[in-house]
C-alpha cells in the first residue's frame, strides 16, 4: 500500500486512507478520469456497501473535483447510498404491472418475516427492503433486485425461501439459479427477430457501400428513432458527420441509449441479451458513417446482470477484428465500444441527461440548442440512438433502404418491437410492421377483456376501448415500445396514481414546475385515494397539467401528467366514485393528525378521536 | 446591415446575434419576470419564471436565442397566470415567512409575488425541515428560503473559483449543500467578500450584523416595484448588490 503510505504523510485524514484499498484499483482502472466518477462511485459501493463520506473525500482529492460536486453526484442516483444500508438490499419493482401481480403483498410479507420496516435498515444491519421504479421485467414479474441483481417471478414460496437465505447470510451465488432466470419471451418474430445476423456482416456491408452511400440508404429507409421521439435517424447521423469537432481532442461519438427506464418497456433488454452483435454492428457502422472512433453504451443499472456477457462479447469482437484499429481491416477506421452503467435515474433516458451522466455528472437535462449532434458527449458531435434504432440501422446496411421502407407505413417504416405486459395470456416481445392495429395486437397476445391500454409507458397515451381500432405508428399512436394492458376489473385511478408517484420520484428537480408540480399532483391523487378528494382536486390536476406540459424543462415534466389527464378524460368514474363531495375539502385531517398521539398513549377509545371517526369508534363499541 | 428585431408584445426590440430574448428585453428596458437569471452569469433556465411564448411555443427567454422577426408574447394574462402558479409552487416548497425575514423588501421572490399579484400561496405548504447553518463567523445560511436558483453555485464556481456551493439530492428533495464533509459553511473557504455572498435573490445567504441596517420601508422594492427597475436589474454588479442590505 505505497499509495496509502504516501497519503498518510500527505496529511490526509486516517479515515480517507482506509478507503484507498478498494478505491485505488478502481481509480487506476478508469485512469483517474473525472468523467467516470459515476462508474467509480458505483463500483466503490459494490466493494464497501455504501458511499462513505471518507470515500467521497478520497475521490474528490484524487479526481481534483470539489467535494460538494462528488456528493452532489452520489446523492442524485437512487442506487447509490450515502448511509449504511443492509448487507442485502432488496428492491421490489413497483411498476403498475408488478402491482397487478401482487408485489405489495409480497413486500409486506418479506418485511414481516424479516422484522424490518420498508425503507429502513434492519437493526442488525442485515437487510433493507424498499420499492424501486420499474426494473424492466414486466412480462415476468413481480420482480425484485437484490444487491443490484435481477430476480423474476416472485411468489410467496420464493419470498419465504429468500427470507431464509438472507437470515442464513447465504451469498447470492448460492441462491437457486432459477430465481435469476430472465426469459426473452419472444412471441412474434418479424424481420429483425426472425433473422440470424452473423457478427460483423452489417459492418462489412456498410464499408462496402461507403459512408456516403450508407447515409443515402438510411435516408431512403426513412428510419425514425425507436426511443419514442421518432426523430429521423439519417438527419441525426448526417448532422453529426458534418458538425465541426471542438478544440481539445477532436472526436465524434456514437452513444447507445440502453437506459430503458420507461415503465412497461423491456424490448431493449431482449435485444441486449440475444441480439447484442446486431447492436454492436449498428454502433460500429454508425461510427464508420459518422466518422466516430468511439461508441458508448449507457446501460441502465437495473440491467447490471447483462454486463458480463456484453463485456465478453466486446472482447470477442476485438479478437475477431470487429472492434479496435482497424475495424474489419478497413484502413483508417478505428472503433471501440465502452459500457457505462446507470445507477437508477429514469431521467437519464433523456438524451442530454444521459450525456451528463456519461460525463460523470448529475443526470440533469441540458439546455438546447446546442443539440448533441453538434455539442454532445464532452462537447463533441454525438449521435445518441436507442438500442432498437441501431439494430435497425444494421438491418438497413445489410438489406438496403428500399427494402426497409417497403415495411410498415409511409411515415413509419420498418417494424417495431412491442413489450407487452399486464392482463394478457402471453406477455413478452412482439415484433410487428408499423401500422398494426391495436385490436390485432390484443388478439395476438390474448387480451380478452381489456378496458384500457397504456401505450409507450407512463409518459405515453392511455387508450380506451373505443380507440382500439387505432394503429401503432408515428402518425397515429406513436410508441417507444411499452404496451400495458388493463383488464376490465382494474382500477384505472390506481394505475394513474402509480404513474404519478413514479414521476415525482424520478423528477430530477432542475425546473420548478416539474420538481414541485409532480409532488403537488401526488398530493392531489393521494388525497382522492384517501377519500378526501373533491372536484377541487380534479381542477387542480388539470391546472398543474397545463403548466407542466408547456413550462417544464424536458420531456419528463412535459408528459408527467399525461396518464392522469388521459384517465380523467376517459375513466372519469374511477375518480368520481372516490370524491367526498363536489366542494372543497381540506387535506388536513384532524383525526389523522392525532394518530401519533394515540400510538404514544396506547389509546384508541372514542375520546381519542375527532369528528366522524369518533362516531365510528362509538358505533363499534355499541 | 439591417437591424435584427424581435417583436416583443408587438413592440420592435433590436438584438444582436447571440443575444437571448431576455438579453434583448433587458437592453430595451422591458421587464420579463425572472429569478435564476442574472446578467453576470451563464443562463440556466431552471426557475421558468421567464417563460414566454416565442412564435407560438413556450420557451425560457433567458436561454432561447433571439431570432430576427420572432414574435414574442411576454406580458399576457396567460403567461402571468402561469408565472403566478410557479411563484406559488416556490412559496409552498420552502418556508417563506416574509414578515420575519430580514431580506423582506430586498427579496426578488417577494417582489415578484407583489408584481404578479400573488395573493395567497394557494397550494398546501410542504413545510420542509431545513436546519439553519450559523457556523460561519460572518454569514448565516437559512436554507428555508432557498429556491434552488443556483446563482451562488455559479458565482462561487465561475467568479470566486471556490466551488463552495453545490446541489445534492433529486426531485423534491434536491437541496443546496456546501463544500465540506461536516456540511458546515465554517469549514469551507467561504468569505463574506465572495461574489457568492451577494447574489442570493432571496434570504438564504445573509451577512451577519447587517440585517436591518436599511429599515423596512426604505428598501429596494419598497421604493419602486421590481417591474420598474429594469435599469438596475440589467446592470447588477458586485457594487450595486453590496449596498442591497
Amino acid at each position: 500500500m505505497a499509495a496509502c503510505a504516501e497519503r498518510f504523510t500527505g496529511g490526509l485524514s486516517m479515515g480517507a486512507s482506509s478507503h484507498c484499498d478498494y478505491l485505488d484499483p478502481i481509480l487506476n482502472r478508469y485512469r483517474h478520469r473525472p468523467d467516470c466518477l459515476l462508474q467509480m462511485l458505483r463500483e466503490g459501493q459494490e466493494q464497501f456497501g455504501y458511499v462513505h463520506p471518507d470515500a467521497i473525500d478520497y475521490l474528490s482529492e484524487k479526481l481534483k473535483l470539489p467535494r460538494a460536486r462528488v456528493e452532489g453526484v452520489a446523492s442524485f442516483y437512487s442506487f447509490l447510498h450515502l448511509q449504511p444500508c443492509g448487507k442485502y438490499r432488496v428492491l421490489f419493482s413497483d411498476n403498475i404491472t408488478d402491482r397487478m401481480l401482487g408485489n405489495q403483498t409480497l413486500l409486506e410479507r418479506m418485511c414481516r418475516n424479516l422484522w424490518v420496516e420498508r425503507g429502513k435498515v434492519s437493526e442488525d444491519g442485515l437487510v433493507s427492503i424498499d420499492y424501486t421504479s420499474c426494473t424492466g421485467m414486466c412480462d415476468q414479474g413481480p420482480a425484485v433486485l437484490v444487491n443490484g441483481q435481477a430476480l423474476t417471478g416472485m411468489t410467496t414460496e420464493r419470498i419465504d425461501r429468500i427470507c431464509e437465505l438472507i437470515r442464513a447470510k447465504a451469498p447470492l451465488s448460492e441462491w437457486p439459479s432459477a430465481y435469476f432466470a430472465v426469459a426473452d419471451n419472444i412471441r412474434r418474430r418479424d424481420v429483425l427477430l426472425s433473422g440470424d445476423w452473423p457478427a460483423g456482416e452489417a459492418i462489412r456491408a456498410a464499408i462496402a457501400r461507403g459512408a456516403v452511400a450508407m447515409l443515402a440508404e438510411l435516408k431512403l429507409s426513412n428510419l425514425r428513432g425507436r426511443g419514442g421521439a421518432g426523430f429521423t435517424t439519417h438527419i441525426k447521423w448526417e448532422s453529426a458527420r458534418e458538425a465541426p469537432c471542438h478544440a481539445g481532442k477532436p472526436a465524434r461519438y456514437i452513444v447507445c441509449n440502453a437506459d430503458e427506464g420507461e415503465p412497461g418497456t423491456f424490448k431493449d433488454r431482449v435485444l441486449l441479451n440475444s441480439y447484442a452483435d446486431l447492436l454492436f454492428d449498428g454502433m460500429t457502422l454508425a461510427g464508420f458513417t459518422v466518422g466516430a472512433a468511439k461508441g458508448l453504451v449507457y446501460l441502465r443499472g437495473e440491467y447490471h446482470y447483462l454486463l458480463p456477457a456484453l463485456l465478453a462479447n466486446l472482447e470477442q469482437r476485438r479478437r475477431n477484428g470487429l472492434l479496435g484499429s482497424p475495424v474489419c481491416s478497413q484502413p483508417g477506421f478505428d472503433f471501440d465500444i465502452e459500457i457505462h452503467l446507470g445507477a437508477g435515474a429514469y431521467v437519464c433516458g433523456e438524451e442530454s441527461a444521459l450525456l451528463e451522466s456519461l460525463e460523470g455528472k448529475r443526470g440533469v437535462p441540458r439546455n438546447r440548442p446546442p443539440y448533441p449532434v453538434t455539442e454532445g458527449y464532452l462537447g463533441q458531435p454525438t449521435v445518441v440512438n436507442n438500442v432498437e434504432t441501431l439494430c435497425k440501422a444494421a438491418l438497413i446496411a445489410l438489406r438496403g433502404g428500399a427494402w426497409f421502407s417497403g415495411l410498415g407505413t409511409k411515415q413509419s417504416t420498418g417494424t417495431k418491437l412491442l413489450s407487452i405486459s399486464g392482463d394478457v395470456e402471453n406477455p413478452g416481445i412482439y415484433e410487428y410492421p408499423f401500422g398494426i392495429s391495436v385490436d390485432q395486437v390484443l388478439n395476438d397476445c390474448g387480451a380478452g377483456n381489456a378496458q384500457a391500454i397504456q401505450v409507450s409507458g407512463a409518459s405515453g397515451v392511455c387508450l380506451a376501448m373505443h380507440e382500439f381500432s387505432r394503429r401503432i405508428a408515428f402518425e397515429d399512436v406513436p410508441t417507444a415500445g411499452a404496451f400495458m394492458v388493463f383488464g376490465a376489473h382494474r382500477d384505472m385511478f390506481e394505475v394513474a396514481r402509480n404513474f404519478a408517484h413514479f414521476f415525482a420520484h424520478e423528477s430530477c428537480g432542475f425546473c420548478t414546475p416539474c420538481r414541485v408540480g409532480t409532488t403537488l399532483v401526488v398530493n392531489c391523487m393521494d388525497k382522492i385515494a384517501n377519500g378526501h378528494g373533491t372536484q377541487f382536486e380534479i381542477n387542480e390536476i388539470f391546472k398543474i397539467h397545463r403548466l407542466l406540459h408547456v413550462a417544464s424543462h424536458c420531456g419528463l415534466g412535459q408528459t408527467a401528467c399525461n396518464p392522469i389527464f388521459d384517465t380523467l378524460q376517459k375513466f372519469r368514474p374511477a375518480y368520481e366514485r372516490r370524491l367526498r363531495s363536489l366542494d372543497f375539502e381540506p387535506a388536513f385531517d384532524l383525526d389523522q393528525a392525532l394518530a401519533a398521539a394515540r400510538q404514544m398513549t396506547g389509546r384508541d377509545d372514542p375520546g381519542a378521536h375527532f369528528g366522524l371517526a369518533a362516531q365510528e369508534a362509538l358505533g363499534e363499541k355499541a | 446591415m439591417k437591424q435584427t428585431m424581435i417583436m416583443l408584445d408587438g413592440m420592435p426590440v433590436p438584438f444582436t446575434e447571440g443575444q437571448t430574448i431576455m438579453d434583448a428585453a433587458m437592453a430595451a428596458d422591458v421587464f420579463i419576470p425572472h429569478l435564476c437569471h442574472h446578467p453576470e452569469f451563464k443562463p440556466q433556465g431552471s426557475c421558468k419564471l421567464c417563460t414566454v411564448k416565442a412564435n407560438g411555443r413556450y420557451v425560457s427567454s433567458c436561454t432561447m436565442f433571439a431570432k430576427d422577426g420572432m414574435e414574442v408574447e411576454n406580458n399576457t394574462p396567460d403567461l402571468n397566470d402561469k408565472r403566478r402558479t410557479l411563484l406559488q409552487m416556490l412559496f409552498v416548497e420552502g418556508n417563506h415567512f416574509c414578515p420575519s425575514c430580514e431580506k423582506s423588501g430586498n427579496c426578488m421572490l417577494q417582489a415578484l409575488a407583489y408584481e404578479l399579484e400573488m395573493l395567497t400561496p394557494h397550494f398546501d405548504q410542504f413545510y420542509p425541515d431545513r436546519p439553519l447553518d450559523a457556523s460561519h463567523p460572518d454569514v448565516l445560511l437559512d436554507f428555508n428560503r432557498c429556491i434552488l436558483c443556483e446563482l451562488c453555485v455559479r458565482a462561487s464556481r465561475d467568479v470566486d473559483g471556490k466551488n463552495v456551493f453545490a446541489l445534492a439530492g433529486r426531485g423534491i428533495t434536491k437541496h443546496l449543500i456546501v463544500n465540506a464533509k461536516s456540511g458546515r459553511l465554517a469549514d469551507t473557504d467561504f468569505s463574506r467578500l465572495d461574489r457568492a455572498a451577494h447574489v442570493c435573490p432571496v434570504g438564504v445567504i445573509l451577512e451577519k450584523r447587517q440585517g436591518f441596517a436599511v429599515p423596512i420601508g426604505k428598501r429596494l422594492y419598497d421604493e419602486k416595484p421590481i417591474g420598474q427597475q429594469m435599469e438596475r436589474l440589467a446592470e447588477r454588479t458586485t457594487k450595486v448588490e453590496d449596498s442591497d442590505g
